[in-house]
């Protein structure tokens, strides 16, 4: 899908009709229901995850791995073009 | 193919029933019936970004429209239904319509409380639920000097600090001797009154509303019970809200402290359930029928009276959670700490990270944390599991709780 810079990924998701991106809080860091597996390649260009959404990881659903983040704050850039995720099989 | 599900009301609760069952595989008709004219949408940010002009309509929207049709969700916006014939099982809209159903789930939501006094009706007396609201707040926040906030509970406090934020001068007004004393501990109330009071705004708690003056039909001051005068032309009520239940009750429902229901949010009538703000239902961890308003009940109820719906019986067992977002902090809070006979705390206020953790009779029935987020969530694990945390353990920084939960086996949640 493509969508305008500064889009997060769960914003995408939703417009772009992905049910298993379901994003409860609204994008808030309340919820784990946009939990996305990020691709190995772009995993380390994302921005450090904050101590609120690193938190957040830890009550997903399906259990976080090394590159589990939230979608909700992954926004979207130029050098991110081609990004990949992974939506875990359950989200609540 | 049956009648399928009729949802009354398109609030989260309204529209998160409707998905949940697209999502469980439900295959029969769903029509979700709702009064408000747009498409279900969040309302959590109305008080927050959407008030400070962060966030338009579509960014709030809880799906794009396109959503509705492709997942098979008759979606009547801007119709109210008027009454439930049960013996019929169909709703009456109120253009005469009817409408059958095999499975009625009421997501009814809740309406503002009014303020009772002389001067409400006036022009600039405003309340916050709809989108309509929030777009008059919004607008009069960009023409307004002067704002006096009726309520400080987190509505009324989340608006006073966008209004702060906007540079307007602002008093909040509380009836009772702390803000938000019905949900958190008198130190977390102490430290918004600080927040609040450091940021400009003017809090006076234990204060009584006599009227609001006006000129021209236009708010202009706020007389408090002392007969001192506030300058006022934008006045923010939030004193809390009375849930909708009228539909259920004049269809011979029990009704109390909302719609009456199960642990399996069902009404008396079998076919007929109850969600979200409108519910009095028995919480497990209260330990008594209550009511809760909250994104977090609206949906985990919806999700489980859909799994009930196709079949597979679900009981409601969800740990509430809720967040309010003042200034920069977010507060956050788990379970429900009604009845507590002790307290204990990690961090500070001073350094604006803080988590204050209730017990009764030694069991941990609640946290609320400031600029503390592993402490909620992590207390969300551990709550949900019912694990065992002592107080000594709560409150002393070198147990780690994520240790507590993984040992209580509380991996997910």
């Amino acid at each position: 899908m493509e969508v305008p810079a500064g889009t997060t990924v769960m914003a995408a998701a939703l417009k772009n009709g992905i049910d298993g991106i379901v994003a409860e809080c609204g994008g808030v860091c309340m919820c784990s229901t946009c939990h996305v597996f990020v691709d190995e390649k772009f995993y380390g260009q994302l921005p450090p995850a904050s101590d609120t959404e690193e938190a957040v990881l830890e009550i997903a659903a399906v259990e976080r791995q090394p590159t589990s983040r939230l979608s909700c704050q992954i926004k979207m850039t130029t050098e991110l073009g081609g990004l990949t995720v992974r939506i875990p099989e359950k989200q609540r | 193919m049956g009648a399928g599900t009729v949802i009354v009301g398109t609030g989260q609760a309204g529209f998160q029933t409707a998905a949940s069952l697209r999502a469980e595989g439900y295959a029969e008709p769903i029509m979700l019936i709702g009064e408000e004219p747009q498409i279900p949408y969040q309302r959590p940010p109305l008080s927050k970004s959407f008030a400070l002009g962060q966030q338009d309509f579509e960014s709030i929207q809880l799906r794009p429209q396109n959503f509705y049709q492709g997942h098979r969700i008759e979606l009547l916006a801007g119709q109210r239904v008027s009454a439930i014939d049960r013996s019929s099982r169909s709703v009456r809209l109120e253009s005469g319509r009817r409408i059958p159903f095999e499975k009625l789930v009421l997501a009814t939501g809740s309406r503002n409380r009014k303020l009772p006094v002389t001067g409400a009706e006036l022009d600039g007396v405003v309340y916050l639920r709809s989108l309509e609201e929030a777009i008059a707040i919004r607008d009069h926040l960009k023409n307004v000097e002067d704002v006096v906030v009726i309520g400080g509970g987190f509505i009324g406090l989340e608006l006073a600090a966008v209004a702060r934020t906007l540079g307007k001068t602002v008093t909040v007004l509380e009836v009772l001797p702390r803000l938000m004393s019905r949900a958190v501990a008198p130190i977390i109330s102490e430290f918004y009154r600080e927040l609040h009071t450091a940021k400009g705004a003017t809090v006076v708690c234990g204060a009584t509303v006599a009227r609001i003056q006006g000129r021209g039909g236009k708010a202009e001051s706020v007389a408090l019970g002392d007969e001192s005068q506030l300058r006022a032309d934008l006045v923010v009520v939030g004193v809390g809200v009375v849930p909708n239940m009228e539909l259920a009750r004049d269809a011979g429902l029990r009704t109390g402290n909302g719609i009456v229901v199960d642990e399996y949010l069902q009404t008396e009538d079998e076919n007929i359930f109850a969600v979200g703000d409108c519910v009095e239902f028995p919480c497990v961890f209260a330990g008594a029928r209550i009511r809760l308003e909250s994104v977090q009940n609206a949906a985990d109820q919806a999700q489980c009276a859909a799994s009930t719906i196709v079949g597979r019986r679900n009981r409601y067992t969800a740990l509430p959670w809720f967040w309010s977002d003042q200034y920069d902090l977010k507060l956050q809070m788990a379970g429900i700490s009604h009845g507590h006979d002790r307290i204990v705390t990690r961090g500070s206020a001073e350094a604006q990270k803080l988590s204050v953790f209730y017990f009764q009779g030694g069991r941990l029935m609640a946290i609320d944390s400031i600029n503390r987020p592993m402490d909620h969530m992590i207390g969300r694990k551990l709550m949900a599991a019912g694990a065992r945390v002592t107080p000594e353990e709560a409150a002393d920084e070198s147990v780690d709780l994520k240790k507590l939960a993984h040992s209580a086996g509380a991996v997910h949640h």
